[in-house]
C-alpha cells in the first residue's frame, strides 16, 4: 500500500473532501491550466436534493405550482427507487455553487468535485454562450429579487392572478430569447432601481397601440409600413413585455422576470453535449492522474470507473432503454477523440483535421470549449473514427413516404451527411418551432398575428389551442396563429 | 479557493408551499381520485395517506412543440446491418422513428401522474364540502373553559415560570457588553507592559506597578459584575383564551340479527368509520357508544360490536330505548353534541316499527344534532323504512339513505352530510 494514499476508506469527511479538493485543484489549475470561478461546495441530504431539483436546479426561486408538481413527481419516483438522484447539481454562479449529496461515498464525492467544481465550472467561465448570456456574479441576487418581487405581487394582487400570469409566461419561456442581441448584465440593486423607474415611466408612456393623436405624416407612414412590427419578432415574451396594451406595470415586470430566467438557461440548452463531455473528460483525466500519482487506491479507482462507465454508456438504438443519443457519451467521446487526434493522428485525421493534428491538445480543447455550441462543435469536430465507433446512421422520416429511409451510414460517402444531420439535430432553431410576431393591427382591433415557419413541413403539436389561450391572456386582444410552409403559402391554424 | 459548507441541517421542506399550491390547483381531480380510493380501500387503513393519480394530460404545461408529420432527419447509434438507401418499415406508435424528446412527451401522455397524499391532505379532500348539520358549540352558561396558550416571553411573572436558558443568555450578553470596555483596556495595558518589559525595564519599576495595579482594579470590577441580575430574568408568558367546549358523542346502532351477515356488517362498519373520522375533524373530544341489538339491545365495545355474531329476531325499539337511557344518564345535551347513526337491513317486527317511530319523534330526536339511518338491503323496503319516513317528515335533522354495495357508501355518506345552503 502506498504511503501517499489520501484515504483507504470509502467514508467521506470534511477534512478528506478538502484534501481531495486541494489535490484536484493543484492538477486542474497547475498542470492543465483550467480557469474556474471560486468554488462553494455544499453538502446536502437527499431530501434537499429533491428540493433543489424541483426548482429547476436553482438554489432559490419564486413560488409556483409547477415546481410543486416537479417536487411531487421527483419525490415519488425516488421513493419507489425508479430513479437515482443525480450525484450533484452545479449552479452557474460566481462563486460556483455545487451540491454534493451526503449519501455519496468518498470516490463519488471526489468524482463530483472534479466533474462539477472543475469541469462544469471552467466551462461556465470559458464558453462564449455563457459569457454572453449569463451573469454568473449576479444570478443569485437576481433570483432573490425575483422571489421577493413575485411574493409582493401575490400579496398585492392575489395569488391566483399572479399564478395565471406565470402560467402563461412559462408556456412561452422558450420564446423569450433574443438570439442575436447581447443582453445587458444583471444585478439586483440595479434591477430594483430600474424596475421602479420602469414602472413609473411605462405608465406615463403612451403605448404605441393606444396612440390616437394622429401624426402629421400619418398617411405617408401608412403607405410605407403597412405592417408593425416592421421586422418579425422572435422574442415573444420581450415583445409582449414591451407592447401588450393591457398589461399593468407589475405584470410587465413578471413577464420580464420569467424572460430573464429563461435567458439564463438558454446557453445550457445549447451546450449539453459539450458541457457534459467537457466535465466528464476532466473528471476522467483528473481521477486517472490521482491514481497515477498513487494518491488513491485500486478499490477507489474501480468504484470510480464503475460509475464513470455507466454515465458515459451509449445503448444502441434497438435497446429497450434507448432514449436518444446520450450527451455524456457523445461529449466525452468527442473530447477524448480531439485529444487523440492531437497526440496520435491517423492518415484519415490528417486529411480531416489538418489544423489540429499534432497541436497541443490542451490548447485545442480549450479553444473548442470556449468558442462552440453543440451544433457547431459537432459540425466541426465529429471525426469519421468516432462515427464508426458509435455506428451512427441517419434516418429520414417523411410522412409522404411509406417507409423510413436510411440516408447515410458510417462509411466514406456518408460521413459528411451524417455529421451534418447530427449537428442539425442539436440546432435549437430546428428543434423548436420557429414562431414569430408577424403583425399587430394597430389601427384596427389590435389583434396580433403570429407566424409559424414550418421547416420541412413539420406541423405544430396539439398544444396550439392551449397556447393561444395563454397568448391571448397576455396580449389581451385577438391572437391569430398562421403557418407558413416551405413554399411560402400561409394558412390560418388558430384564432382566439 | 474552495469553500465547503455543511447544509445538511438546513430546512428540508423548501418545496412545501409549491406542493400545496399544486394540490390546491388540482383539487377537483384529486377529489375524484380520493373518492375512488375510499371505495377501493379496506376499512382498517382508511386513516392513513393515499396514493392518488391525476391524468397527466390534465396537468401538462403546454409549450409550442412540433407535432407528427413532415420530414425529419434523425441520427441514431448502434447500426449493425443498415446500408445507405435501405427502407425501414415505420415503427408503430412512437418508437425510434419519431425521435427523442418530443416522442417521449407524446408517448407518455395518458399515464396517470401518481403521488402520495399525507393523511391530513387526504382527509381534507375526503371531507371537503361536507358539514356537520346543526353544528353548535355547546356551552354551559358561565362555565367557559380556558386554555393556556404560550405567548412568548415576559419580563415579569411568577418565579415558577422563569425560563432559565433565556435568562442566562441575557445575563451572558449583559456581562459581555458591560465588561467589554474594561477588557479592552486590560488588553491595552498588558500590551504596554509587554512593551516596557521588552525594552529592558526591571520588574519593580514604578511604571509597571502602576499598570499592574490598574489591571487588578479592572479585573476586580469585571469580577464584581453580578452573575445574574433581575434585569436578565425572563418569564414564560401564558395567556388564557376562552374556549367553547366542543365535545361530541356518537351513538352507533347496528342490527346484528341473523339476517345481517358479515358482508353487510362490513358495509355498516365502513359507514361508521367514515362518520367517526368526520366527527374527529370537527370535535376535539369524541365519545363513541356502540349499541348492538337483535331482540335485546346491549352496549358493547368496538371489537364485539363489529365482529361477534348473534342470531335471532329483530326488535329495533330495544336499541332506541337503550340509547335514550344512556344519553339521559351520561350525556347531557347541554354539554354534548349528540350524533347517532343506525345501520340495519330493515328487518323488524312489524308491530315494533311504529313504536320506533314514536320513540324517535318524541324522545330521541329532541336530543340529537343529527340522526342518520342507512339501510343495507338490496331488497324491497319493509315497515321500518316507511315508519322512518314519517320521522323524517317530522324532524329535519333526521336523514335516511339506502346502501346497495360498497360503492354506495361514500356517495351516500356525502349525500347525508352535504353542506346545505341555508
Amino acid at each position: 500500500m502506498s504511503k501517499h494514499l489520501i484515504s483507504d476508506s470509502s467514508e467521506w469527511s470534511f477534512p478528506l473532501l478538502e484534501r481531495f479538493d486541494q489535490e484536484i485543484a493543484r492538477l486542474a489549475h497547475g498542470v492543465y491550466g483550467l480557469d474556474t470561478y471560486a468554488n462553494q461546495i455544499e453538502v446536502i441530504s437527499s431530501e434537499q436534493m429533491i428540493d433543489a431539483y424541483s426548482s429547476v436546479g436553482l438554489p432559490i426561486n419564486y413560488q409556483h405550482w409547477s415546481f410543486g408538481k416537479q417536487f411531487v413527481a421527483t419525490e415519488q419516483t425516488y421513493r419507489r427507487g425508479q430513479m437515482g438522484l443525480a450525484y450533484e447539481i452545479v449552479i452557474n454562479s460566481d462563486p460556483c455553487i455545487a451540491y454534493l449529496m451526503e449519501e455519496n461515498t468518498l470516490p463519488m464525492q471526489a468524482l463530483v468535485i472534479a466533474h462539477a467544481c472543475y469541469g462544469h465550472n471552467s466551462f461556465f467561465k470559458g464558453n462564449y454562450l455563457f459569457r454572453t448570456w449569463t451573469s454568473a456574479d449576479a444570478i443569485i441576487d437576481y433570483l432573490v429579487f425575483a422571489r421577493k418581487y413575485i411574493a409582493q405581487c401575490e400579496e398585492r394582487y392575489g395569488q391566483e392572478e399572479v399564478e395565471l400570469l406565470l402560467d402563461s409566461c412559462h408556456a412561452l419561456m422558450n420564446h423569450g430569447v433574443d438570439r442575436y442581441k447581447r443582453p445587458a448584465p444583471l444585478s439586483m440593486a440595479e434591477e430594483q432601481r430600474r424596475q421602479r423607474e420602469r414602472e413609473t415611466y411605462l405608465q406615463s408612456q403612451i403605448n404605441d397601440l393606444w396612440r390616437t393623436i394622429p401624426l402629421v405624416d400619418e398617411t405617408e407612414d401608412d403607405q410605407k409600413s403597412s405592417r408593425w412590427p416592421e421586422e418579425p419578432q422572435e422574442n415573444l415574451l420581450y415583445f409582449i413585455e414591451k407592447n401588450a396594451p393591457l398589461l399593468e406595470p407589475w405584470q410587465r415586470e413578471v413577464v420580464r422576470i420569467v424572460r430573464r430566467i429563461s435567458q439564463y438557461f438558454y446557453p445550457q440548452r445549447q451546450t449539453q453535449v459539450m458541457n457534459e463531455g467537457w466535465a466528464c473528460f476532466w473528471h476522467y483525466t483528473l481521477m486517472n492522474d490521482l491514481y497515477d500519482e498513487g494518491l488513491v487506491s485500486d478499490g477507489f479507482m474501480i468504484e470510480f470507473l464503475q460509475s464513470h462507465t455507466s454515465v458515459v454508456f451509449q445503448p444502441p438504438f434497438d435497446a429497450p432503454y434507448y432514449n436518444g443519443i446520450n450527451p455524456y457519451a457523445l461529449g466525452f467521446a468527442m473530447m477524448r477523440d480531439i485529444r487523440r487526434i492531437c497526440e496520435s493522428p491517423t492518415a484519415e485525421d490528417r486529411e480531416w483535421f489538418p489544423e489540429i493534428v499534432g497541436g497541443d491538445w490542451k490548447k485545442v480543447l480549450d479553444f473548442a470549449m470556449r468558442n462552440f455550441k453543440d451544433e457547431s462543435f459537432i459540425a466541426q469536430y465529429l471525426s469519421p473514427a468516432l462515427m464508426r465507433e458509435f455506428h451512427l446512421f441517419a434516418v429520414r422520416d417523411d410522412d409522404h413516404q411509406e417507409n423510413l429511409e436510411v440516408t447515410a451510414i458510417h462509411e466514406e460517402q456518408g460521413y459528411r451527411a451524417l455529421r451534418r444531420a447530427l449537428a442539425e439535430q442539436y440546432n435549437l432553431g430546428s428543434r423548436e418551432p420557429n414562431i414569430q410576431v408577424f403583425n399587430v393591427d394597430r389601427r384596427g382591433d389590435r389583434s396580433m398575428t403570429l407566424r409559424h415557419f414550418a421547416h420541412h413541413r413539420r406541423p405544430l403539436g396539439d398544444s396550439v389551442d392551449e397556447m393561444l389561450r395563454h397568448l391571448r391572456r397576455l396580449w389581451g386582444f385577438t391572437v391569430r396563429l398562421e403557418t407558413v410552409d416551405d413554399a411560402g403559402r400561409v394558412q390560418l391554424i388558430g384564432e382566439l | 479557493m474552495s469553500h465547503f459548507i455543511d447544509r445538511r441541517l438546513n430546512g428540508k421542506k423548501k418545496s412545501t408551499v409549491n406542493r400545496q399550491r399544486f394540490l390546491k390547483r388540482y383539487k377537483t381531480q384529486l377529489k375524484r381520485a380520493v373518492a375512488d380510493a375510499v371505495n377501493q380501500r379496506s376499512i382498517t387503513d382508511l386513516d392513513s395517506g393515499e396514493k392518488v393519480g391525476i391524468p397527466s394530460r390534465d396537468i401538462s404545461e403546454p409549450v409550442f412543440h412540433h407535432g407528427k408529420g413532415g420530414i425529419r432527419d434523425m441520427v441514431h447509434p448502434g447500426n449493425r446491418d443498415f446500408l445507405t438507401g435501405d427502407q425501414i418499415r415505420r415503427p408503430e406508435g412512437g418508437g425510434e422513428g419519431s425521435g427523442q424528446g418530443k416522442a417521449g412527451q407524446g408517448g407518455q401522455g395518458d399515464d396517470d401522474f401518481i403521488f402520495e397524499l399525507s393523511r391530513e391532505e387526504f382527509m381534507d379532500l375526503l371531507f371537503e364540502d361536507l358539514a356537520l348539520p346543526n353544528l353548535v358549540r355547546n356551552q354551559l352558561l358561565g362555565t367557559t373553559e380556558f386554555k393556556s396558550v404560550r405567548a412568548g416571553y415576559a419580563t415579569d411573572g411568577s418565579p415558577s415560570n422563569i425560563d432559565v436558558v433565556r435568562s442566562l443568555k441575557g445575563a451572558i450578553a449583559r456581562r459581555t457588553a458591560i465588561g467589554a470596555p474594561w477588557r479592552t483596556r486590560i488588553r491595552e495595558l498588558e500590551a504596554e507592559i509587554a512593551v516596557l518589559l521588552s525594552s529592558g525595564v526591571v520588574e519593580d519599576d514604578p511604571r509597571l506597578c502602576v499598570l499592574r495595579e490598574e489591571i487588578d482594579r479592572l479585573k476586580t470590577r469585571i469580577a464584581a459584575l453580578p452573575f445574574i441580575d433581575t434585569f436578565d430574568l425572563r418569564y414564560q408568558s401564558f395567556v388564557k383564551q376562552p374556549e367553547p367546549t366542543s365535545k361530541a358523542v356518537m351513538v352507533c346502532i347496528m342490527d346484528v340479527s341473523g339476517s345481517m351477515d358479515q358482508a353487510r356488517k362490513n358495509l355498516a362498519k365502513r359507514f361508521f368509520i367514515l362518520l367517526y373520522l368526520f366527527l374527529q375533524r370537527n370535535y376535539e373530544k369524541i365519545d363513541v357508544v356502540f349499541i348492538r341489538h337483535h331482540t335485546i339491545a346491549q352496549e358493547v365495545d368496538e371489537q364485539e360490536f363489529f365482529y361477534s355474531r348473534e342470531t335471532g329476531g329483530t326488535v329495533v325499539s330495544s336499541a332506541l330505548n337503550l340509547a335514550h337511557d344512556i344519553l339521559r344518564e351520561r350525556y347531557d345535551p347541554g354539554i354534548w353534541n349528540i350524533y347517532a347513526a343506525q345501520a340495519s337491513d330493515g328487518d323488524n317486527w312489524d308491530s315494533d316499527s311504529s313504536i320506533c317511530r314514536d320513540i324517535l319523534i318524541d324522545q330521541l330526536m329532541p336530543l340529537m344534532r343529527y340522526f342518520a339511518y342507512v339501510e343495507i338491503t338490496p331488497r324491497q323496503h319493509q315497515s321500518l323504512w316507511y315508519s322512518y319516513q314519517e320521522v323524517m317528515a317530522a324532524h329535519e335533522h333526521f336523514a335516511m339513505q339506502e346502501i346497495d354495495g360498497a360503492d354506495d357508501i361514500f356517495p351516500v355518506f356525502r349525500e347525508l352530510f352535504r353542506r346545505k345552503e341555508v
